[in-house]
C-alpha cells in the first residue's frame, strides 16, 4: 500500500500550534474537503504524532499512510470520511 | 444514655469539632449518583445540616451539621431518595472508579459495572483496618489506582495481524514505552516493556491489533501519613473471575494477617512481601 501514488487535494501544517489545536486545525482542515477527498498533514514528532492521528481515525477518517521525513516531522495522509 | 461514637462512625457520621454535630458520610458507589439521589440529599442538606455538602477526596459525599437528634429523621428522610449512609472505620470503604469504557473513549473496562459489583461484595466488611478499593479504566489512571489497597486498572493485550497492516508505522510511534519495533515489514513486540496501555491497537488505522481487555492489579498502596505506591503481582489478568478471586485472596489475607488498626503495606511488609505474592499466585493459578 506505500507503494500506491496517493493524489494530495489539499495540505495543513500543524508544526506550528500544540496539544490540542494541532488536532482542531487538522479537523477545520479536513472539513473544508468533500468526501473521500485527501488531506497532508505536517506534523511533528512526540505528542502530535501520537495523538493526532488516533483522534482523527476516532472521527471516523481514514489513515492511508504515514511518512516519516527524517528531521523530527512526519506527514500524514488521510482520506476525509463524512458520517 | 452514652453517645455510642463507634456504631455511629460505622454508620458513616463522622464527629465534627462541633459537639453533638456531625458530618454525615453518604454511600457513593464508583463515584455516580442520580439526580433523584443528588435531589434528595440537597433537600436534607437545607433541612437538616447547613445548606451545603462536602465532597470528599475519594469520590464521597458528606452533609455536615447534622445534629444528634435529628439522626433517625435523617436516615430517614435519605432512605425516601434511595441514599444510603455511607462507613468510616476499619472495613472496606467506598469504591471508586472513574468513567471508564461505558463513556470514555480511552477505557478498556467497564469500571462502573467493576465497581457495582465489588461494592456488593466487599462494602463496608469489617476488616482490622480501613481498605479501600480503587478503579481507573485505563494507562491515564485517572483514578490513581496505586494509591490504593487493591487498585485495579484496566488495559489491553495486543495481538498484530500481518494481513491487516500497512506498515504505517503509528503504532511504534504511538507507544511510549517502546515496546514495538518494525523490523522488516513484520512488528516486533517486546512484552517485557509492554504496559498493556492498547495505544498501538486503538492509534492504527487498520485496526490491524486484536484487543481482550483484562485488569492491571495493584496491593498495598497507601497516600496518607505514609506514601506508597502499590506494587502488581501478577502482570495482567484477563479473566473476570479471575479478577474476583484475586480481590477476594487479597482481602482475606489481609483479614487473616493484619494486626488490629495496621494498614495492608505494613502487613505485606511485616509478614513477608514473598508470602503475599505467593497467596496471590495461588490464587491466580488455582483460580
Amino acid at each position: 500500500m506505500s507503494d500506491l501514488n496517493i493524489e494530495i487535494d489539499e495540505e495543513v501544517d500543524i508544526t506550528n500550534v500544540v496539544c490540542p489545536v494541532t488536532f482542531v486545525k487538522a479537523k477545520v482542515a479536513l472539513e473544508e474537503l468533500d468526501d473521500g477527498q485527501v488531506l497532508k498533514i505536517h506534523l511533528n514528532d512526540g505528542e502530535p504524532v501520537q495523538n493526532v492521528p488516533r483522534s482523527l481515525k476516532d472521527e471516523g477518517h481514514q489513515i492511508l499512510k504515514l511518512i516519516d521525513n527524517e528531521d523530527g516531522t512526519y506527514d500524514l495522509i488521510v482520506r476525509k470520511v463524512e458520517e | 444514655m452514652a453517645t455510642d461514637y463507634a456504631t455511629l462512625k460505622k454508620g458513616g457520621f463522622m464527629r465534627q469539632k462541633q459537639k453533638n454535630n456531625f458530618s454525615l458520610r453518604l454511600r457513593v458507589v464508583g463515584g455516580q449518583m442520580t439526580a433523584q439521589q443528588l435531589a434528595k440529599v440537597a433537600e436534607v442538606a437545607d433541612k437538616f445540616g447547613h445548606g451545603y455538602v462536602h465532597f470528599t477526596s475519594r469520590q464521597g459525599v458528606e452533609i455536615p451539621f447534622i445534629k444528634l437528634d435529628d439522626i433517625d429523621a435523617v436516615k430517614d428522610a435519605l432512605a425516601e431518595g434511595d441514599v444510603k449512609p455511607g462507613v468510616c472505620g476499619p472495613r472496606v470503604r467506598t469504591i471508586t472508579a472513574c468513567q471508564g469504557s461505558e463513556v470514555c473513549p480511552n477505557g478498556c473496562i467497564d469500571t462502573e459495572a467493576l465497581a457495582v459489583e465489588l461494592d456488593a461484595r466487599y462494602f463496608g466488611r469489617d476488616l482490622p483496618h480501613k481498605f479501600k478499593f480503587g478503579i481507573t479504566g485505563c494507562l491515564n489512571n485517572c483514578l490513581k489506582a496505586e494509591e490504593n489497597d487493591v487498585g485495579i486498572k484496566g488495559g489491553v493485550k495486543v495481538e498484530w495481524q500481518a494481513d491487516k497492516c500497512i506498515q504505517c508505522g503509528l503504532c511504534e510511534k504511538a507507544c511510549r514505552v517502546n515496546a514495538i519495533n518494525v523490523v522488516d515489514g513484520k512488528i516486533e513486540i517486546d512484552r517485557s516493556k509492554c504496559n498493556y496501555c492498547g495505544r498501538c491497537a486503538f492509534g492504527c488505522p487498520t485496526d490491524a491489533y486484536t484487543t481482550t481487555p483484562g485488569y492491571v492489579v495493584s496491593f498495598g498502596g497507601l497516600f496518607g501519613n505514609r506514601i506508597s505506591k502499590g506494587e502488581a503481582v501478577i502482570p495482567f489478568i484477563d479473566n473476570h473471575d479471575l479478577l474476583l478471586k484475586v480481590c477476594d485472596a487479597a482481602i482475606q489475607w489481609f483479614d487473616d494477617n493484619a494486626n488490629p488498626s495496621e494498614r495492608f503495606k505494613y502487613t505485606i511488609e511485616r509478614v513477608g512481601e514473598e508470602k503475599f505474592n505467593q497467596a496471590i499466585r495461588d490464587a491466580y493459578n488455582n483460580g
